[in-house]
């Protein structure tokens, strides 16, 4: 998995609460057996003013000049702040594949639901969690300033902002390493086999209907 | 020392190791896998030399993508007119040959609704612990089983290590006191707690629901509790065990027998929450304050009785809630203070893992039969949740009454519930859907879901509108 240090550029404000999964990528995007090439479906219904199909080319699409990620000052964004309770609805981790592809790699919000946010961290990707006071600042500095850029460091768990004010925010630790070292969650619990084994040997005798 | 909730129990019976940092390594019993969230995860084994830990705690079937139409399913897989969508059935096929997973593949005549066959197979048993690369595991909860929906990358851990390193929840417990009124069901009362406690609200819990009115509903009502417990927010809902849980497992294929079975059924007593069990969260509800629910919205927390009116942004205080407020009724296209019943309607669903099972093609053909789809609804569906389900309820003559009405009656699968395949809302379409999410563009582009249960879905079928089932006569 890619690591995640250090991250600075423009900040896309998402306006918006209870962002869905299915919005970040419609459904017609999930037959695809790959985990790459959604970033130019992500927020498809939002973003495009047509019907988007599986493995279309979206260069000549209508464009919806409304939606945020087609306004000219967000191009290039890297950083996507969004309301409460983002990612919320199917498990689908589609969802955190095209975040990564579009290049967005870190998100703040002020809460997240819990199978999305679990999936960002398999894929390199940093929901960072703040305040809702200190989010609705933000959106109202990125809205006032073009260009406004943030720096994300994970290491020092803080944001500095452009005028070089900081925001330190929390993360679990475990999550931070694995972020920071880009680990493999499964080569880390296969580091545990003979555990797993000796569980498995108690409890096919503790409930042997379980491995009939 | 305090006792333990059945999530407690659950989690402490499976704990494999302690990671330190509170994450916690828990053994997994059983994965159930689809055609949507597994090719990556197969991909990966491959690339990486890894085999299953187990390949016998897996079960699969292709459900998200399947055609829903008899002309097509009659073909199989090859019926499959949507190119994109048969490569990921036959991935699916191909997988589980090359990795010795059990599936039920699209002809055979036990497919259906992962969600739906697992417990209908006896495969989801009291007190273990499942994952599911779907939201809607959740669902399994109804018979005591720790059911959580997971990410790609962990159908890919579970396969290789059936295992999950995992944080505990808290525990929440949602209690419905008293008996539900004549009509109303598990579908209105689940939606009547999301808009209770919020889609956010059971977010780092696991839910257990419990009192009278979740002990009178069947397995299957707790099952359509259950599978929404992700809808407000929490990965995993539970019921206690209790006689009904195990009539409804006994005898089931692949439910234990003989010796084995009394074993298990003297464990599986104990799977219900001590006495003095804590919970970290207590949310209490009258049930018979429950009138039949109708979403107006885009998020399955907009919800009203059927005899309410849309709300009002202009009277909410809270500014986001505000906004959402103005942007789901934009969305929709209604307007503040329209009568749920004067909401136009344009097709109706019935089906998904909430609302597939043989009771709830009862209860909706019980208010269709003698009736006809009324003339502004321009497509009925009537997706069964399993080749059996859908065998039992023509054995019933179910699908006669629905098909003299004027609805169509499918072949099992996902169908509209997420309109993967060719089951769609045309652009600014209104429909009635036995479903579980209402979000924007859900059942097809620039659909607008209204969320009710079977009953309610059948009833505005033949009105052509919402109604308050409980005034309609019913058979």
């Amino acid at each position: 998995m890619r690591k995640f240090s250090n991250e600075q550029g423009i900040v896309i404000p998402l306006d918006r609460a209870n962002v869905d999964t299915d919005y970040i990528i419609p459904k017609q995007f999930l037959k695809s057996i790959k985990r790459t090439g959604f970033g130019k479906n992500l927020f498809d219904e939002a973003r495009y003013l047509d019907k988007g199909l599986p493995d279309e080319d979206c260069s000549n699409r209508p464009l919806n000049t409304d939606f945020v990620l087609n306004q000219q000052r967000y191009q290039g964004g890297n950083i996507l702040l969004s309301r409460e309770n983002f990612g919320c609805g199917s498990s689908r981790e589609h969802a955190p594949w095209a975040l990564d592809d579009y290049g967005i790699h870190c998100i703040i919000a002020p809460s997240y639901a819990d199978i999305f946010f679990n999936n960002c961290f398999k894929n390199g990707i940093l929901p960072v969690v703040l305040k809702e006071e200190i989010v609705e600042v933000l959106f109202q500095e990125v809205f006032e300033n073009e260009g406004y850029e943030l720096e994300v460091d994970l290491l020092a768990q803080s944001i500095t902002k452009p005028d070089g004010s900081v925001i330190a925010f929390n993360i679990e630790e475990a999550r931070k390493n694995v972020l920071l070292n880009g680990l493999d969650d499964i080569s880390m619990t296969l580091q545990h086999a003979d555990d797993i084994n000796a569980f498995e040997t108690r409890w096919q005798q503790e409930s042997p209907w379980l491995f009939s | 020392m305090a006792g333990k909730t059945l999530y407690d129990k659950i989690w402490e019976t499976h704990l494999v190791k302690d990671l330190g940092g509170g994450t916690e390594l828990i053994y997994i019993d059983l994965q159930y896998i689809h055609e949507v969230t597994s090719p990556q995860a197969f991909e990966g084994l491959r690339l990486s030399k890894r085999k299953p830990w187990r390949s016998e705690a897996n079960m699969a079937t292709p459900d998200h993508n399947v055609p829903t139409t008899l002309s097509e399913r009659e073909q199989g897989v090859e019926g499959i007119v949507d190119p994109v969508a048969r490569i990921q059935v036959k991935s699916l096929d191909a997988n589980c040959d090359e990795f010795g997973i059990n599936e039920f593949t699209i002809d055979d005549p036990r497919h259906g609704i992962v969600h739906v066959i697992g417990p209908e197979q006896g495969r989801t048993l009291p007190g273990m612990t499942i994952v599911c690369g779907d939201s809607h595991t959740s669902t399994h909860g109804a018979l005591g089983a720790l059911a959580q929906g997971i990410g790609t990358s962990e159908v890919e851990h579970v396969l290789a290590t059936q295992c999950l390193q995992q944080k505990k929840a808290k525990n929440m417990l949602i209690k419905v006191n008293g008996e539900l009124s004549s009509g109303v069901t598990a579908k209105d009362m689940v939606l009547a707690i999301i808009g209770e406690i919020g889609t956010a609200g059971g977010t780092g819990y696991t839910i257990e629901f419990g009192g009278d009115a979740i002990k009178a509903l069947s397995v299957e009502g707790r099952m359509t509790v259950c599978n929404m417990a992700i809808e407000a927010g929490a990965r995993a809902g539970l019921v206690a065990v209790d006689d009904k849980t195990i009539d409804y497992v006994k005898g089931r294929p692949f439910a234990p027998s003989g010796e084995l079975w009394d074993q298990a059924v003297a464990r599986w007593h104990q799977l219900h929450s001590d006495d003095d069990a804590v919970f970290d969260k207590v949310v209490e509800l009258e049930a018979a304050d429950i009138e039949p629910q109708v979403s107006w919205g885009t998020s399955p927390e907009m919800v009203v009785s059927v005899n309410a009116v849309v709300p009002d942004p202009a009277l909410v205080e809270n500014e986001s809630k505000r906004a959402n407020y103005q942007e789901a009724l934009k969305y929709m296209d209604i307007a503040p203070n329209t009568p749920i019943q004067e909401i136009k309607l344009d097709r109706v669903f019935i089906g998904s893992c909430t609302n597939s099972r043989i009771e709830d093609l009862r209860a909706a053909a019980a208010v269709v039969k003698g009736r006809k789809v009324a003339d502004n609804i321009k497509e009925a569906l009537v997706v069964p949740g399993s080749g059996l389900v859908k065998a039992q309820a023509e054995q019933e003559g179910l699908d006669k009454i629905f098909t003299e009405a004027g609805l169509q009656w499918r072949e099992p699968g996902c169908s509209m519930c997420l309109a993967m395949n060719a089951d769609q809302l045309g652009e600014g379409e209104h429909c009635a859907s036995t479903s579980n999410r209402n979000f924007e563009g859900r059942q097809g582009f620039g659909g607008r879901t209204h969320l009710v249960s079977p009953a309610m879905a059948a009833a505005a079928a033949v009105t052509g509108h919402f109604i308050d089932v409980r005034t309609l006569s019913v058979s």
